[in-house]
């Protein structure tokens, strides 16, 4: 899987998060919200430096839909899918060590 | 380890105009400016989760509060400063050079300005951590979206809790504003912008004492402080602004503080009770709180710590 953040629809969703043979972790956001931006490059180094797991991100301006399926009622959320199905549910910014943290059951051992 | 003349930890409008100063006086500073949390304690400070700001001068227009904190950054940037996007763990004030640890590493400083800001107050309710993203909110601006159409409520009664529920009336079909006093503590000017619109019903002497709900916020219940008198309420969301608490903790005995929490100055100046250490913005004021006087005390940091350098080395 190539490196880097996919960007989800309404129309990819559930292809992506069904499809996929890592866990996905979406990020739920807009462009009004300021812990969303903040996150967004964290995010985007956990893309390039954990190949083993996929990040993408739902823009809930754009895509309503799948944010109110989800409860989304606060951003930004983070939901991991693991084999189509919700796995975890982190609500609020956080640092890069905290996601890792929360992230590591979700990532491949490399032994 | 590294070592640097100034160190600065926060990232608010004190921390980042304190940064400007020093970068500009030729001190290199480094400023360990936090990270992301959607509790008002995040780099750049609680303006990270306003929207417009109104009052700051030089913007007759207005500006965004995440747009501002970005200039005052760049402007840092612009003459040298350098960040750091990590949270302080630890320090050692007892002895020269300053000690400051993020987790393992570990910071050495001349000099430190603490500019480490508030964060958002909590009720303290039974329920709150589990409904927090599930209908309870401390950012309207984040999730204000999410409630549009509902009947919502928003529980305080200074500028942030008046600025909040005008804006949730974008979304929601109905707000109210729930006070403990009979009064607002909010400027005149943001109490008329609530009182004239017809979204947003101020319940006055009213506090909120439980939450209601399981996997999301269903209601709560509000109690007449006059009356002793309790009722439901059916929102599906609740903003809280009851006010700040100084990010002090990393401090405690280490630095004078009011039994509030927040650090002592000497008065007129930016000096703590250590020798090397200021203080500037809201974590070492309770009374005016605005961008602007944080900007203005961490102004006035940088330049009682540029001359205490100095005095170090005459």
């Amino acid at each position: 899987m190539a490196n880097g953040i996919v960007t989800l629809t309404t129309g990819t969703f559930d292809e992506t998060i069904n499809g996929s043979t890592t866990a996905v972790v979406v990020d739920f956001w807009a462009e009004w919200c300021g812990p969303c931006k903040m996150i967004a490059p964290i995010l985007a180094e956990i893309a390039t430096e954990q190949p083993g797991i996929t990040i993408a991100k739902l823009n809930v301006d754009d895509n309503p839909e799948i944010a109110m399926r989800h409860n989304v009622m606060s951003i930004p959320t983070l939901i991991v899918f693991k084999d189509g199905q919700v796995a975890k549910r982190l609500v609020g910014a956080k640092g890069k060590g905290q996601l890792l943290q929360e992230l590591s059951e979700f990532l491949p051992t490399s032994h | 380890m590294s070592h640097h003349h100034v160190l600065i930890i926060g990232s608010g409008p004190a921390g980042l105009t304190s940064a400007i100063y020093t970068a500009r006086a030729n001190l290199s500073p480094l400023v360990i400016e936090g990270e992301p949390s959607s509790t008002s304690d995040q780099p750049g400070g609680q303006l990270m989760l306003t929207t417009e700001v109104e009052n700051f001068p030089g913007f007759p227009e207005g500006i965004m509060g995440p747009e501002l904190m970005m200039r005052m950054r760049e402007q840092a940037t612009r003459f040298g400063a350098e960040f750091l996007t990590e949270k302080v763990t630890r320090v050692d004030f007892s002895a020269r050079p300053f000690r400051v640890w993020v987790r393992e590493q570990e910071y050495t400083a001349d000099s430190v300005i603490v500019s480490t800001g508030a964060q958002s107050l909590m009720l303290g309710l039974d329920g709150e951590k589990r409904l927090l993203g599930h209908g309870l909110s401390t950012c309207a601006t984040c999730d204000g979206f999410f409630f549009r159409g509902h009947q919502i409520a928003v529980v305080g009664g200074g500028d942030s809790a008046v600025e909040e529920a005008s804006f949730l009336t974008k979304f929601a079909e109905k707000v109210y504003l729930v006070v403990r006093r009979h009064e607002l503590r909010a400027s005149k000017i943001m109490q008329e912008r609530a009182q004239s619109n017809p979204k947003i019903e101020i319940l006055w002497n009213t506090v909120v004492d439980e939450l209601v709900g399981t996997d999301a916020l269903e209601g709560i219940v509000l109690r007449d402080t006059v009356s002793d008198q309790t009722r439901s309420l059916p929102v599906t969301g609740l903003f809280i602004a009851i006010g700040h608490r100084p990010n002090t903790d990393l401090f405690t005995g280490i630095l004078d503080m009011e039994e509030s929490g927040y650090l002592v100055t000497r008065p007129g100046s930016s000096y703590t009770n250590v020798e090397g250490v200021f203080a500037c913005g809201d974590v070492q004021d309770h009374t005016y709180r605005q961008a602007i006087t944080a900007a203005g005390s961490g102004c006035m940091a940088a330049i009682d710590c540029e001359r205490w350098l100095e005095s170090q080395h005459s």
